[in-house]
């Protein structure tokens, strides 16, 4: 019912329709959903967890056991929202949970009934036996009987956000203590964020009628607010809980952003998910009040003292006309006097005190030294029955507020590990609990308003040193509590209401031996429910105590760990979703192998060919099996850009590649290539790839396409921390280049089509090539047994030099082939990927011992000569496995075994690696490892794909299945090109018109010449009149930006350097993509996707970091920033840009 | 987490990937014996307190850092470039 003259909160004069389990009601603006629901005299809200009883709200705040509903929003249903913190709006449309068929009549309403078998650690005692019953039976009919929400089982499409914040202080909590604290650092130039997880500032003083600086608290915290967002030092968030803290001054936050409108606006997103970072911090998070333990005590209408007034006084509602107030202290004379003022003075004043003095001007009925024996009505309180000594009373009320005294809020200090300690009759945080923070106001233990202003400003001042004087309002003080924990008489009594824990539980803990804190909650499920016990948790201690002997101090509180409040895991996992968990990376030939029908396949990232489909072809095998064959008699094209490059340059480069690699590679001739294999320090084979000498201390090492991250990183290792000492520099260089393999006997005609001059190339050699005007690189290498070349360009003229060279190769008869063919090539000849070195298996495994150089050391090579290690019988070694018989298709991953064995893993001999039909030799052949496998080539051996259920006989052979020789690869080549003078054309990165919203415009930057400047000898390199710049800054001259990118290296942006004296150069033009963000709120975009402290940037400031998932260079500019990414990621990160700029814009 | 990188400042442990002991920087001479690499390879002290690890800050300058960090209180309390422990 509603109560006029009270109700702050409100506007009165409008109206909003919402529904509750169906039914038209009414409330205000203003109003929660637990307030409009009181007003409309709607008392169940929810059936409990485990006995379906019926349950009202006990609350009026966040830390509400009982009112979780369903709300369906407007992205869907919502399980499990607190009625107490979802904002009313028009239309809004709730349901009740964990009843059936209805709140008043719930069918399993009957475990009621049964409560005296269902105690703490029934599941445990009940369903134990047969264990096989768990699955089929015993979880489906628990999990049915006990909950909470129900999850809609339909795809979340709900819009969430996250963002990275930075400030000096903050504050956490908006009370008195925190507005304070606040107020004090925002005065003092500090950079502050405030939060509060309420939707209005001012804590209690939004509940009380309390005076503050001479007017109403609530208009004195709206005062200091409107002061604070005045400040633009100052942050100011409502509806942000702060849900974890962790270390180094790291907090999390979730804020409310669209979850609580009625109709939020297109790229509104519904929450936003903070990651804070901040020197110091105030706690500020208040207090709740505690549940006192007496029978009945879950009754619809038993609720706190506290929420009594703040439902009277913010929103205006009673939840009954007939209040009975019990507990033991302030807040019962509070609550008596607060209802006496609005004409309905309580109906009975308990005061569990022997000797306490009836409230002054209050005309009620009043009981010292009483306790309430019980509640009586099942569906909301009818009466209540008083115990004074010996004598009992039952008197009639609809609602009993229960003033059990204050619970400090001290959970978030605690997540770091510190335990609370029990002083003064409170639980309170340790000293020095969280680094850097400063406990304040009611969560520090302090009553009364005027302490909280004084310690919130004090806390202020303490956790950022400032001076000065410090100006406090003028404000009440309030005494402390001192009601039970518990009434020890008969009758159930709840402690956990969310999980229906009763005061009978935790003594049957206690008796069956679960006597700590931690094992008392593990059994009852005690603070395990949504709330966590936030109301519960010390009475439920204090129950433990007396049941074990301890004191409440002796016995302590169960562990706090994060999140403080539910948190949803599509908040947590915001911005994770499709391209903001993986970014794409397209090739160069992705528009053109898009339009040819070609179906992708992820390779890490990237997105390849699988094969090119050719009309009349109906499976993946058909394409498959032709492209082999055109590779194999005429010619293929295969874009291998995604292989791993790095450009290795330096006097200490040759030795630095003879650390890494088995073998000696600084006696690899200038314009000659070499397979080199790369072990880890463990000895196994860690990567394969080729290393090319372009000049004399100038080398490219390719990595295979997984490995190109790893391999960068080990590269690093090695130069930085293994051999130090070595002059040399590397940078990957695979975004700068598109290379493509051209394979088969018609090879060299394609070459010819593109390349006026073909270099005569002896196998495994190269040059630098002239492709149709654009300076290239050719490579005679093969990986499909054929006469073969990679010829690559910078990446501008990769689609353009793909079209010509599909068209030559389609001109001789060949084509474009995928990852399937490519793969079938490769299987043929015995080349080992990822595939056959997984991890487990040594140079000697696979063949390739005799790489290991004997004349010098290298990465891994002492520990692969361990008597396990080293090559011999003991080991599985690579061979070929062809099908015999019927049965064709083999599998990778079967087992091998002898003929007759049978097929268990004690038996097995080795395993497949890769497997395929192969088109070439009209059998199902495989690569696989075989226990001593090279000495037994021709040997029958069972073979057994368990999970497939392929079973058939293989026969043992090399794993070179073709042309062991090698001729076909090494051989002469013949064929001149039919040179049609093509013209390559620089195709831009990406195409994207510049967008703006909010103030705020993205635009992709033309490209401009990039190159990376690597200084070598310690020389000290200066670059057109600007200086090598010192990290995290750049220098400009004229269009020119020399820019720090990395350790030791710096990239020229706008203008060729030509040749630099001490620094290799290495052009990276066509490797990164520009974006320009510019405008005032550019820094508040960019917060969505990059883990950096933007707004303290300086104007030339460098730094390099991540944009979302996606390498970052960003670069301060006068107007905003200009950002820079992989080329291959290009259309992602605009995508992400875009998609944070609207949601950002959308919140204005 | 936050580890201040020697070159670009404190930063957010996202951008680093951390790899295991310090040992690893004293890599042992080839013929330094079974037991020395045994040792490099395999053996840690793991000790609850101020622990040497080595971090490389893969999503930034691409520097390998030794980080002092206390394995309890998880305290940083000191970053230094690798190379230079190295040398
Ligand atoms: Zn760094």
């Amino acid at each position: 019912m509603r109560v006029q003259g009270r109700g702050h909160a409100l506007d009165r004069g409008r109206s909003l329709p919402f529904s509750f389990d169906g039914q038209m009601m009414h409330g205000h603006p203003g109003d929660t959903l637990a307030s409009a629901l009181l007003a409309n005299d709607q008392r169940v809200i929810a059936r409990s967890f485990k006995y379906h009883r019926p349950r009202g709200l006990f609350s009026a705040g966040p830390e509400e056991p009982n009112g979780l509903v369903t709300v369906r929003g407007p992205w869907g249903p919502v399980p499990n929202q607190r009625a107490t913190m979802a904002e009313l709006y028009e239309g809004f449309c709730a349901v009740s949970q964990n009843r059936w068929p209805s709140l008043g009549f719930d069918v399993l309403g009957v475990n009621d009934l049964a409560h005296p078998w269902l105690g703490a650690g029934f599941y445990y005692k009940t369903f134990m036996w047969p264990p096989k019953f768990w699955l089929k039976l015993y979880e489906p009919f628990i999990r049915r009987a006990a909950g909470i929400g129900a999850l809609s089982r339909e795809h979340d499409d709900t819009p969430q956000e996250k963002a990275f914040a930075f400030c000096d202080l903050l504050v956490i909590g908006g009370g008195p203590a925190g507005l304070m604290a606040a107020r004090e650092a925002g005065r003092a130039g500090k950079r502050v964020i405030l939060c509060d997880e309420q939707s209005g500032f001012g804590g209690r003083l939004l509940g009380e009628r309390e005076e503050v600086g001479g007017m109403p608290g609530h208009l004195w915290a709206a005062g200091v607010v409107a002061e604070l967002e005045a400040m633009p030092n100052v942050r100011v968030m409502a509806r942000t809980c702060v849900t974890g803290v962790y270390d180094h001054g790291t907090f999390a936050a979730v804020e409310r952003v669209g979850e609580h409108l009625a109709k939020p606006g297109a790229d509104l997103p519904a929450t936003c998910f903070w990651r804070i970072v901040a020197g110091a911090s105030v706690l500020a998070t208040g207090a709740v009040e505690r549940m006192v333990a007496f029978p009945g005590n879950d009754r619809p209408g038993v609720m706190a003292g506290g929420a009594v007034r703040s439902y009277l006084n913010r929103w205006g509602v009673l939840a009954g006309p007939r209040v009975a107030v019990f507990g033991g202290g302030a807040g019962v004379a509070r609550t008596a006097r607060e209802l006496a003022a609005v004409g309905l003075p309580p109906v009975a004043v308990i005061d569990s005190r022997a000797g306490a003095e009836a409230p002054e001007g209050v005309e009620a009925p009043f009981f010292a030294g009483a306790q309430v024996a019980a509640v009586q009505g099942r569906m909301g309180v009818q009466s209540v029955t008083v115990q004074a000594g010996r004598t009992r009373e039952k008197i009639g009320a609809d609602v009993l507020a229960v003033c059990g005294g204050w619970v400090p809020q001290v959970q978030l200090a605690t997540h770091l590990g510190a335990k609370p300690e029990w002083r003064d009759g409170l639980f309170l945080a340790p000293d020095g609990a969280v680094p850097g923070m400063v406990v304040a106001g009611a969560a520090a233990g302090l009553a009364g308003t005027a302490e909280a202003l004084r310690s919130g400003a004090e806390a202020a001042v303490k956790a950022l040193g400032l001076t000065g004087d410090v100006e406090l309002p003028e404000a009440e003080d309030g005494p402390r509590e001192e009601a039970p924990h518990f009434v020890d008489l008969k009758g159930r009594a709840f402690l956990d209401m969310g999980n229906d824990v009763t005061v009978k539980d935790i003594r049957l803990a206690a008796q069956e031996g679960f006597a700590r804190a931690e094992h008392t909650k593990r059994y009852t499920t005690q603070g395990m429910a949504p709330d966590q016990g936030r109301v519960s948790g010390e009475a439920a201690m204090a129950v433990l105590a007396e049941a074990t002997g301890r004191t409440l101090a002796e016995t302590g509180l169960t562990t706090h760990r994060p999140p403080f409040a539910p948190v949803s895991i599509g908040a947590m996992g915001a911005g994770g979703r499709g391209k903001g968990f993986a970014p794409v990376r397209e090739t160069t030939s992705h528009a053109a192998t898009v339009e040819a029908g070609a179906p992708m396949v992820e390779a890490g990232l990237w997105y390849r060919a699988s094969y090119f489909p050719r009309e009349g072809e109906s499976t993946w095998r058909e394409a498959c099996d032709r492209e082999v064959r055109m590779v194999r008699e005429a010619v293929g094209v295969c874009d291998v850009s995604t292989l791993g490059k790095i450009d290795v340059q330096g006097p200490g480069a040759a030795a630095l590649l003879d650390l890494l690699y088995t073998g000696k590679m600084s006696g690899l001739k200038e314009g000659r290539v070499r397979y080199g294999l790369m072990l880890r320090e463990d000895g196994h084979v860690m990567d394969d790839g080729t290393v090319a000498r372009l000049g004399a201390e100038h080398y490219l090492v390719t990595t295979t396409t997984g490995a190109a991250g790893p391999v960068m990183r080990h590269v690093d290792f090695a130069a930085q921390v293994l051999a130090p000492e070595l002059d040399v520099q590397a940078i990957s260089v695979t975004e700068h280049w598109a290379q493509f393999a051209v394979a088969g006997p018609r090879a060299r005609a394609v070459l010819g089509a593109v390349v006026q001059e073909v270099p005569d190339l002896p196998f495994m050699g190269c040059a630098a090539v002239d492709v149709a005007g654009v300076a290239g690189r050719l490579f005679r290498i093969s990986f499909s047994g054929e006469a073969g070349w990679e010829l690559a360009v910078p990446a501008r003229y990769g689609a353009a030099l793909w079209a010509a060279l599909v068209a030559a190769a389609e001109a001789e008869g060949g084509g474009a082939y995928g990852m399937e063919a490519l793969n079938v090539l490769r299987i043929e000849k015995g080349f080992v990927t990822h595939a056959e070195i997984h991890g487990r298996v040594t140079a000697g495994d696979v063949g390739l011992g005799g790489m290991v150089s004997p004349s010098k050391d290298c990465i891994g090579k002492v520990m692969s000569q361990r008597e396990g290690l080293a090559d011999g019988p003991h080991r599985e070694q690579l061979v070929g496995l062809r099908a015999v018989g019927a049965v064709k298709a083999l599998s990778a991953g079967a087992f091998l075994f002898d003929e007759g064995a049978e097929a268990t893993r004690v038996n097995a001999q080795g395993y497949t690696t890769s497997a395929c039909w192969s088109p070439t030799l009209e059998s199902g052949i495989a690569l696989g490892f075989v226990k001593d496998g090279r000495a037994r080539h021709g040997e029958r051996m069972s073979f057994v794909d368990h999970l497939r259920d392929v079973r058939t006989v293989v026969e043992v052979c090399d794993p070179v299945f073709l042309d062991p020789e090698g001729t076909r690869m090494r051989g002469p080549v013949e064929g001149e090109g039919n040179w049609g003078s093509p013209s390559l054309k620089a195709a831009a990165p990406l195409v994207r018109e510049a967008v703006e919203a909010g103030g705020v415009q993205l635009s992709v930057l033309e490209p401009r010449p990039m190159f990376a400047v690597l200084p070598l000898g310690g020389a000290k390199v200066t670059l057109g009149g600007m200086g090598f710049p010192a990290p995290g800054e750049s220098a400009a001259k004229g269009v020119a930006r020399l820019c720090w990118w990395g350790a030791g290296q710096a990239m020229l942006i706008g203008a060729e350097p030509g040749r630099v004296k001490g620094a290799a150069v290495v052009d990276q033009s066509d490797a990164w993509v520009g974006f320009a963000l510019e405008g005032a709120g550019a820094a508040e975009v960019l917060a969505r996707l990059v883990p950096l402290e933007l707004e303290t940037m300086a104007d030339g400031a460098v730094a390099r970091s991540l944009l979302g998932h996606m390498p970052l260079a960003l670069v301060r500019t006068g107007a905003g920033f200009a950002l820079y990414t992989f080329r291959s990621m290009a259309g992602t990160a605009w995508g992400e840009l875009e998609h944070a700029l609207r949601g950002v814009a959308a919140r204005a | 987490m936050r580890v201040a990188c020697p070159l670009c400042g404190d930063r957010d442990s996202r951008e680093f990937t951390p790899v295991g002991g310090a040992e690893l920087v004293a890599r042992p001479a080839p013929e330094a014996g079974a037991e020395a690499w045994d040792d490099y390879l395999h053996n840690r002290v793991n000790a609850c307190g101020p622990s040497q690890e080595l971090w490389y800050h893969g999503a930034g300058c691409a520097s390998w850092l030794v980080v002092e960090r206390d394995t309890a209180s998880h305290e940083v309390l000191g970053v230094t470039l690798a190379r230079e422990v190295a040398r």
